[in-house]
């Protein structure tokens, strides 16, 4: 079961080398993100997850809001 | 959207999956700093005044109006001890009869923008409607600050 982070939780796990993910369409991602965060949105989360992500590190995901 | 990501995401085979739930609105909210297109643009958080006056509801509105002008403004915001939000009064309300408690001669719930929205859109939205002044609030509805028209269409 996938577990739930804070912003403080977000902010250590991502400088202990967590990868952070926004998962909005891409034009959203280049409007705004999170810093250090990459653009791997819902829809092509099935084909790319597995060459775009590694999967020995943590992964947080988010979008706007939890919506 | 996340949540589904996440579920997804360890159905393919990741094991240390997380879900940041507040989501970029907490994020900006908290007036934390973004990257990409929008992130140079001005948002309201940073050129709304956060000295603007405020009272309580039970305050006598003759002795806000003074206090409000002496300071130099035309608008004073209504708010509790937490700091929240209840109501605003513009010029025409602080002319009202002073002797009126605030709670009688405030507008009631005002409309409100949280600190990341982009000033040319709050800009917008005050010629739209003719305001003169519009109030910036957290998520949880606590003042941060009154944005006037000056402020973004500088």
């Amino acid at each position: 079961m996938p577990g739930e982070v804070d912003r403080e939780e977000l902010r250590r796990m991502v400088e202990a080398g967590a990868q952070l993910v926004e998962v909005l369409p891409e034009e959203e991602y280049a409007e705004d993100h999170l810093p250090r965060a990459i653009s791997l949105p819902l829809r092509r989360l099935d084909d790319e997850a597995s060459t775009t992500l590694d999967r020995n590190r943590p992964v947080i995901v988010y979008c706007w809001d939890s919506a | 959207m996340s949540p589904r990501a996440a579920w997804r995401l360890e159905s393919l085979g990741f094991g240390d999956v997380h879900e940041y739930r507040g989501g970029k609105l907490d994020w900006m909210a908290a007036g934390l700093p973004t990257e990409g297109t929008n992130a140079k643009r001005p948002r309201v958080g940073r050129l709304a005044d956060t000295d603007v006056p405020t009272c309580r509801l039970d305050d006598r509105l003759g002795d806000v109006r003074d206090r409000t002008r002496k300071q130099g403004w035309d608008a004073a915001v209504v708010i509790n001890s937490e700091r929240v939000v209840f109501g605003l009064l513009r010029a025409k309300e602080l002319d009202l009869q002073a002797d009126h408690q605030v709670s009688q001669a405030m507008r009631p719930g005002p409309s409100t923008f949280r600190p990341y929205v982009l000033a040319d859109e709050v800009a917008t939205y005050l010629h739209d409607h003719e305001l003169e002044n519009v109030v910036i609030t957290t998520s949880d509805g606590r003042l941060v600050g009154l944005l006037r028209k000056e402020n973004v269409s500088r």
